[in-house]
């Protein structure tokens, strides 16, 4: 197990979250990158890696290229994007900790709502047949929600406990001014109300907000970030774990439906190498791609104890006041969709004391998704 | 020669009137989806075998396609096979898709294609 880490996040960049954008993905991508090279307090040339996942279209050599990085040494990508987005932090430690990179910039931009939208129907008539499309999960919510309901089923959650669930994430949402939701809370009969997308599943409001935008960070050397006297936001730690049988998104094969046995490992190795435990923890980013990821999650990190999940969403433990305050920036749900990495940026504003939520006294935030994650420290 | 792909077999299978999983030549595993090679002993040798064509409902959806929302919702369903696979499915007697109801795969015609579909045991033809 590799030692607590040795990189921090020095520079955070976003552009304005939207529906409509009416610019190109690189656009995007180039203002959040040079935002955060900006916040790094860093020149172009100080820049030598980039990251991004897999599932992001704007080619590396075409960043450089707009962005004007005279020389880069170091490129990666992370599978997928989403649940697995904060891997790029695990191959930017990497990198930075072997010595082939200074100042690695994370980026992700895209036309999620305008140009490219997930939700869209993959399968139409005259498709050629396979096994998940062909019988009529069709889209994302579909996909997710047929293996959602056996965990769901397990833990005796409802559609009105998701709905607990999504009034807290929309009191965060609520009080932060780059959130989609911004000023506009909801109550459980308002969730109750919205209409049924995936019966008995997820209604309107348990879906995250497709968006246009970008978001990028640069990720520095301990040492370094230390001497230029900015803001700190230590890499403690950051794992992935993907255990065979475990799928993104088909999660129909593995042996247990109920048991998150990625995030489990995820959280073990994330522990082992902070010396931390979840009760550590002081604030958290779930990806809620849509509202039943958080309890999976939630469950898996160890912030409850298996089964009481319920529980804690009754309690309203994971909104504002709650012992366990999880997306405080709205999440997926009540912000945007970066798909993931504006949850990351959130922890970052934590840890910098900057949030619209700032959790007073906030040192330690967990950065979850479910097959990777990562813990940082404020310094 | 446009190359095989490895799930050609099922497709075949099912215009057959056949219902077919993978099973390896040198462990015997059986696996769906298919995938070239086997997880259990790293064998790329295989043959199709016909599976029993029972199974029992772990979960099922309301299926709404969202740029044909005038058609009847589909009842997706995931299903555990007694052979130790699962497969996910489309019921066709959806009023009676409960959790834990044993069903029987009926090869069945949507949009033009031959599909795996199944009904449930008491929902009769």
């Amino acid at each position: 197990m590799s030692a607590a880490g040795q990189t921090a996040i020095t520079g955070l960049g976003q552009t304005a979250y939207t529906k409509e954008s009416g610019r190109t993905v690189m656009s995007l991508c180039a203002e959040a990158s040079m935002k955060a090279i900006e916040d790094a307090g860093l020149e172009r040339g100080d820049i030598d890696g980039l990251i991004s996942f897999t599932m992001d279209t704007n080619a590396d050599h075409d960043l450089q290229s707009s962005l004007g990085l005279p020389m880069v040494r170091f490129t990666a990508r992370a599978p997928f994007g989403g649940e697995g987005a904060y891997a790029t932090f695990q191959l930017a430690a990497a990198a930075i900790e072997s010595g082939q990179a200074n100042n690695v910039l994370i980026f992700r931009a895209f036309n999620e709502r305008s140009e490219a939208r997930f939700g869209q129907p993959t399968y139409n008539a005259g498709s050629r047949r396979d096994f998940h499309k062909s019988l009529g999960l069709v889209t994302p919510g579909q996909v997710y929600a047929m293996w959602h309901k056996p965990f769901l089923d397990a833990r005796g959650m409802t559609s009105e406990d998701l709905g607990r669930l999504v009034v807290q994430m929309r009191a965060w949402a609520a009080n932060n001014p780059a959130a989609w939701f911004y000023g506009r809370p909801i109550t459980l009969e308002d969730h109750q109300r919205s209409r049924w997308i995936v019966k008995p599943v997820l209604r309107l409001y348990d879906f995250c907000q497709e968006t246009d935008g970008g978001v990028a960070f640069v990720v520095s050397r301990l040492d370094k970030a230390r001497e230029s006297g900015r803001p700190v936001v230590r890499v403690l730690g950051v794992q992935q774990a993907w255990p065979l049988g475990e799928s993104m998104m088909y999660n129909y094969y593995k042996k247990n439906l109920v048991f998150p046995e990625d995030t489990v490992h995820v959280a073990k190795a994330l522990w082992a190498q902070t010396g931390l435990s979840p009760a550590k923890i002081d604030v958290s980013t779930i990806y809620d791609n849509f509202s039943p990821s958080i309890p999976i999650s939630y469950e898996g990190y160890g912030l409850c104890k298996p089964g009481e999940v319920r529980d804690a969403i009754r309690a309203g433990e994971l909104g504002p006041g709650g012992s366990t305050p999880v997306n405080t920036n709205g999440g997926l749900i009540g912000e945007a969709y970066l798909h993931g990495l504006n949850n990351a940026a959130e922890c970052v504003r934590q840890m910098r004391g900057t949030s619209p939520n700032q959790i007073e006294g906030a040192k330690i935030a967990l950065c979850a998704g479910r097959q990777c994650g990562m813990v940082l420290a404020r310094e | 020669m446009q190359a095989r792909r490895d799930q050609d077999f099922f497709w075949e299978g099912i215009d057959r009137g056949e219902l077919l999983a993978q099973q390896c030549d040198e462990c015997g595993q059986l696996r769906h989806p298919p995938q070239p090679m086997c997880a259990a002993c790293g064998s790329n040798k295989w043959h199709g075998v016909r599976l029993s064509g029972e199974g029992t409902i772990l979960a099922n959806i309301e299926s709404v396609h969202p740029t044909r929302r005038d058609e009847e919702p589909r009842c997706v369903c995931l299903v555990e096979l007694p052979e130790g696979l699962r497969m996910v499915s489309s019921v066709l007697d959806p009023e009676n898709a409960e959790n834990g109801v044993p069903v029987k795969f009926e090869i069945t015609e949507y949009d033009g294609q031959l599909l795996p579909m199944v009904r449930t045991a008491g929902g009769g033809q």
